[in-house]
């Protein structure tokens, strides 16, 4: 699937949710049921230090795409990651560039992607972009 | 006793509701509300005083200087200083060190020493790193202990003839620790050490009397005491704030200006380079004045009670942390749930209307302590209720119930 795809899915299975409740309900759930990164990839090298949470992201290229993995010490920030490695894990470096993260907004997630936050997952996605250029430049 | 709802009609901002829920505002340690006679009183410095100070024959200029220094009266009388050009105008309580250490630098040599303490909001530990990396001085820490009080046998300890200056803060802003200040000033006055007193989050509580407590220097912000933003005062005792070499150069703060040499003008205005912030210095006056309509007794008494009751409440709640239990503790509590991380309870009691802190507060060595990513700080003023503490529960149940 294309990112554009598996954002439109995500907003279709979210557009289920009525209220803020079963949203992070949902966001909990995933964030507690994946194992997302391996622990020697949690590195000092691997981490983004936010001020409220943490986030730990790997990237590696299998083929032509790009793999990601990560992970948060806070779950709602690991849940909002899982979302993140869903839309961006294998995909080809050139969609991983040019693709936004407006749909964060349109399934009620903005204020987690607010600077303000701090939590590390406003840098993870400058991240995931930078290490979309470098291997796209490989 | 305080008339909590006519106290609470003053404070425009707190009758909302935020996701569909009322505004319970637990955030007073980062900032304060401000009450509607703080409002008006910015309204009115736009719409019938502002022109520059200390300048112009006019006059309006006449009226915005009359106000100002009627201001600084205002502060001087509050805070009990000796003179009236011991009260320095900031832009806040980092200017006010940065603008101290910064001297400081200047004057420390090689084998100096500087003490801070473990319970320091970042911005009283950097600027005295930048002084001693400046200076070769070296910074010395007095611990802390599981309670969050500092140790002050270990405070003994590092005192010596070397020791220049003392840097603390009276109320600890991460843990709520209200610290032994005179017994740190007097200590240090021995050695013959200045001692800086960050008042940063004691303004909003207790009204400081610099004479008595015989510091050097007290500096805090007025944005914390129901002032604007970009007010804030560093008090200094005159023979320190004359051996002390200015901070930024420009107008206002000079007597004769040639390319060869410039002499500095007197005091305050030494310190007071540039055009101020003269609304939010006018209105930090207003703001002292309406504290003290209310009296700094009863604040002291009500919050005591606020603290006592949300302490107990939150103990019930299973798998409670608190940090920072020392008995003398201003309204502030710092807490975690076992296994949660405070993130995740902000953001979820946010969603119900719940403002309160989490993260590390600025104060990175204390979250280092404990050994704790950060904690969830609910800070209670005046204007908060009991009722507001239940709210906060109860969203701190739900907070826990999803999470768990």
């Amino acid at each position: 699937m294309t990112i554009k795809e598996i954002q439109e899915e995500i907003i279709d299975e979210f557009s289920m949710f009525d209220d803020w409740m079963q949203r992070y309900e949902y966001i909990i759930e995933l964030g507690k049921s994946l194992p997302i990164i391996e622990d020697v990839y949690k590195t000092e090298e691997n981490t983004i230090k936010g001020c409220q949470s943490k986030v730990w992201l790997h990237a590696e290229k299998q083929n032509d795409l790009v793999v990601f993995t990560a992970d948060s010490d806070a779950i709602l920030t690991k849940g909002i990651i899982a979302i993140l490695i869903r839309v961006f894990s294998n995909q080809n470096a050139q969609a991983i560039l040019e693709a936004d993260t407006s749909f964060i907004d349109e399934i009620g997630l903005k204020e987690h992607l607010s600077p303000t936050r701090a939590n590390g997952l406003v840098s993870m996605i400058k991240q995931i972009k930078m290490y979309a250029l470098a291997f796209q430049a490989k | 006793m305080l008339d909590i709802q006519s106290i609470r009609a003053d404070f425009p901002i707190l009758h909302q509701e935020i996701n569909g829920k009322p505004l319970v505002y637990f955030d007073n340690g980062a900032t304060s509300q401000k009450p509607v006679v703080v409002i008006e009183a910015i309204e009115k410095y736009y719409k019938e005083i502002n022109a520059n100070i200390h300048r112009g024959v006019h006059h309006l200029s006449q009226v915005a200087t009359d106000a100002y220094e009627e201001a600084r009266l205002i502060v001087k009388n509050h805070i009990n200083a000796a003179q009236l050009h011991e009260v320095i105008f900031t832009s806040g309580t980092t200017f006010g060190i940065n603008l101290v250490a910064n001297g400081f630098s200047q004057m420390l040599k090689e084998g100096d020493e500087v003490i801070v303490s473990h319970l320091e909001h970042h911005s009283n530990i950097v600027p005295w790193q930048f002084a001693c990396e400046r200076s070769g001085a070296t910074l010395k820490v007095i611990p802390m202990n599981e309670k969050g009080e500092l140790v002050m046998e270990a405070y003994d300890q590092l005192l010596t003839d070397r020791t220049k200056l003392v840097a603390v803060n009276h109320i600890s802003n991460a843990l709520g620790t209200i610290n032994p200040i005179r017994e740190i000033i007097d200590k240090a006055h021995k050695v013959g050490a200045a001692v800086l007193i960050d008042g940063a989050q004691a303004v909003p509580h207790i009204k400081p009397d610099v004479q008595e407590l015989d510091c050097d220097f007290y500096v805090f912000s007025g944005h914390k005491m129901c002032a604007p933003t970009g007010s804030g005062i560093l008090y200094g005792k005159e023979a320190w704030l004359n051996k002390l070499p200015p901070y930024q150069g420009g107008g206002e703060m000079i007597k004769e200006v040639t390319f060869e040499k410039t002499t500095y003008a007197c005091l305050p205005h030494k310190f007071e380079a540039g055009t101020p912030n003269i609304e939010a210095g006018i209105v930090l006056g207003v703001a002292i004045n309406y504290l003290n309509s209310i009296g700094f007794e009863n604040i002291e008494a009500y919050e005591k009670e606020l603290l006592k009751y949300a302490t107990e409440k939150l103990q019930e709640m299973p798998g409670i942390i608190f940090y920072g239990t020392s008995t003398e503790k201003a309204s502030v509590i710092s807490f975690n749930f076992e296994g949660l991380h405070p993130y995740d309870v902000g953001a979820i009691i946010d969603k119900l209307g719940i403002a309160v802190r989490t993260g590390h507060h600025c104060a990175q060595p204390i979250m280092e302590y404990y050994k704790i990513p950060g904690t969830i700080r609910a800070s209670f003023s005046f204007y908060n209720t009991k009722e507001e503490i239940d709210r906060m529960m109860d969203a701190l149940k739900k907070a826990q119930s999803m999470l768990s």
